[in-house]
């Protein structure tokens, strides 16, 4: 496992080190250059554009750092930026914000030192193991012909000019193979930490950051409770509101009938009954999609025992909850457990459903697991950044979630391979009381 | 008939009053909270409490809690639970002593005041009164269970009304059958249900039981 570990890492050294210094000297000079010709005028076209591919393949850096040395780097761009206005004067703006932007001057430094210090690191995995090889295959007779040819040379601190410097420079190599199973990972960790300096946000740009998403979140959550209020504004119009209306029409029909025809008077009193009872049952079904009866009484455990009862499909569920959260994440998370179970029920085909509630870490972890065929759609990752959601079926309903628990800076991820199972995380930091 | 009345809303509970004492019970307390309705209980011994699920001072299942409480000490004491929706949980909770004695309906049902004051002497007499919105959501979730499958379609509206609590004549008379073809078709329930020969009130809680234990968690 330790070598197969350091000889990926010396394949991806080698890797990051040939194209890494290609595409870093290629993009820093495309982007000194148009920030050059920008007093030409053709950099304003080209500006934005270089700026653009840098950030590109700076992202694509940050992903592989993580993917490869477990080094997590943020990315420090704004998200939201809005559309340039159309002609030059678009263009002029464009380039003034991009180079006031200090990530822009933080990514040209990283570039300047990828291409130098960073290729060094990323070269040193591959190094060793052709070092490695090449010792041996010096020590098998190869060294003759080259001193033949050019005398004396080094095998990097060996100076190789008979057969027993050639076994030298074998047992080194060796040596070298056996130094890189050792550090080739903490190398390519190294290498990755060096790039998180300058590329992960300032502390500045950090704090920036959170203030967009927390701007953005809080619309969120001002737009659902709005569409919210106005829902249940439509359902007691059209619903109760008219029973009662309907109601007192037919009492006071009764009043005036009584007298001149009883029979009359008893099937309206009927009439009235039935809607009074038809009220009720709005009036229920409503008060359970504001904030269900059994959550209030029983708390979040309870709450989806009683949910799971009423599913269509067996549902498992499993609480661990030491306590309470508080009142908003619990009927966030009833809700959203709602919504996965109610897209299990109509969409996946299983034939059975996991719920998993328990608290760790400062975190409520909800885990839905179905057996069902999978290929749910994702929800749009926050912020609309991701691709729009093909599937209004699924999609919407958990883009809502996902905007819902925002609001608690919880998340929510999908794993929903074709063929299944269907997995549904959420996670919503909060305490229990 | 002796009757302790716990709700907290005064206008339901003094209707709730006249009306039991239309039907000639006798109110022995009508209270508001829960430890009213446990101090109640205990002193008072009542035929049958009727109580609401959410009471005060935690306006939580407060009366639920109580009644059930009450229950652990006078195993069989009649309690009718009233609430202003129905949850399979409660129901399940309340029938799980497997003594009878118990019912749970919506309040909503008290509008038909013959067949509401037919529940809780139903219950004080022992037997079971649960709202026709539990057995219908049972009903369709357990359409794919083994057991329940096996009933026939009117075995199944015999067990439906069973669990709603009804005697064989009730059941005979709302399915406009004759008694022993009731009697007929509970026997076939119960044996395929798995539950031993004994006294029939007592098989016919375990059934309902049955019905509502099946394939929940």
């Amino acid at each position: 496992m330790k070598v197969r570990n350091a000889l990926l890492a010396g394949a991806r050294g080698l890797w990051l080190a040939i194209f890494g210094l290609v595409a870093s000297i290629l993009l820093f000079v495309l982007t000194v250059l148009s920030i050059c010709f920008i007093v030409l005028g053709i950099g304003l076209v080209t500006t934005p554009l270089a700026v653009r591919a840098v950030r590109a393949y700076a992202d694509m850096r940050r992903g592989q750092a993580e993917a490869w040395a477990g080094v997590r780097i943020p990315t420090p761009y704004h998200r939201t930026r809005p559309a340039p206005r159309a002609g030059i004067v678009g263009h002029v703006e464009q380039c003034v914000a991009l180079l006031k932007d200090k990530a822009t001057w933080r990514d040209l430094q990283w570039l300047l030192m990828d291409m130098t210090i960073g290729t060094v690191i990323a070269l040193l995995p591959a190094t060793l193991l052709l070092y490695t090889v090449w010792g041996p295959v010096l020590a098998l007779g190869v060294w003759k012909p080259i001193v033949r040819a050019d005398g004396t040379f080094w095998f990097a601190f060996v100076p190789v000019s008979d057969q027993f410097t050639a076994n030298l420079a074998a047992a080194t190599g060796v040596g070298f193979g056996v130094l890189g199973i050792f550090v080739n990972r903490h190398l390519m960790r190294g290498h990755a930490l060096l790039a998180q300096q300058l590329l992960r946000p300032t502390r500045e740009r950090e704090l920036a950051l959170r203030v967009d998403h927390l701007t953005e979140s809080r619309h969120d959550a001002v737009d659902s409770s709005a569409a919210e209020l106005r829902r249940i504004e439509r359902d007691l119009h059209d619903g109760a509101q008219a029973r009662l209306v309907a109601m007192g029409m037919s009492l006071g029909t009764v009043e005036a009938l009584i007298e001149k025809d009883p029979a009359q008077a008893k099937r309206l009193l009927a009439a009235a009954r039935a809607d009074s009872a038809e009220a009720l049952t709005e009036l229920r079904d409503l008060v359970r999609g504001i904030h269900p009866p059994v959550l209030a009484e029983r708390g979040l455990g309870d709450a989806v025992r009683a949910l799971a009862l009423r599913m269509p499909l067996p549902v498992e569920v499993d609480v661990e909850l030491a306590g309470r959260a508080e009142a908003p994440v619990e009927s966030a998370a009833y809700f959203a457990v709602s919504e996965v179970l109610t897209n299990a029920a109509k969409h996946s085909g299983a034939r059975r459903v996991w719920v998993d509630v328990h608290h760790a870490d400062g975190s409520l972890r909800i885990a839905v697991t179905d057996n069902g065929r999978g290929g749910a759609p994702q929800p749009g990752a926050a912020g609309g950044a991701g691709v729009g959601v093909g599937d209004k079926n699924g999609g919407t309903g958990l883009l809502g979630i996902e905007r819902r628990l925002g609001a608690f800076d919880g998340v929510l991820a999908v794993s929903s391979p074709a063929g299944g199972p269907t997995m549904v995380t959420m996670e919503i930091p909060c305490v229990l009381v | 008939m002796r009757v302790v009345l716990a709700e907290d809303l005064f206008l339901l509970r003094d209707g709730l009053v006249r009306l039991l004492e239309a039907y000639d019970f006798e109110i022995a307390a009508a209270v508001e909270s829960g430890p009213e309705l446990t101090r109640a209980l205990a002193e008072l011994k009542p035929d049958v409490a009727v109580v609401d699920v959410r009471l005060p001072p935690s306006f939580t299942d407060e009366g639920l809690q109580c009644a059930l409480a009450a229950r652990r000490e006078t195993p069989g004491l009649p309690v009718l639970v009233l609430s202003q929706h129905v949850e399979q949980l409660y129901a399940r909770e309340l029938l799980a002593d497997g003594s009878g004695g118990v019912g749970y309906l919506l309040k909503d049902r008290v509008f038909d005041a013959d067949q509401f004051v037919d529940a809780v002497r139903r219950v004080a007499g022992g037997g079971t009164a649960m709202d026709p919105q539990v057995i219908s959501q049972l009903l369709s979730r357990r359409e794919r269970d083994r057991p329940m499958a096996r009933l026939t379609p009117r075995e199944r509206e015999v067990m439906e009304l069973m669990a709603q609590g009804r005697s064989n004549a009730a059941i005979a008379d709302r399915l406009q059958v004759t008694e022993r073809a009731v009697a007929k078709h509970t026997s076939n329930i119960f044996a395929k249900l798995g539950l031993p020969p004994s006294d029939d009130d007592n098989r016919r809680v375990l059934a309902v039981l049955a019905y509502l234990d099946q394939g929940g968690e």
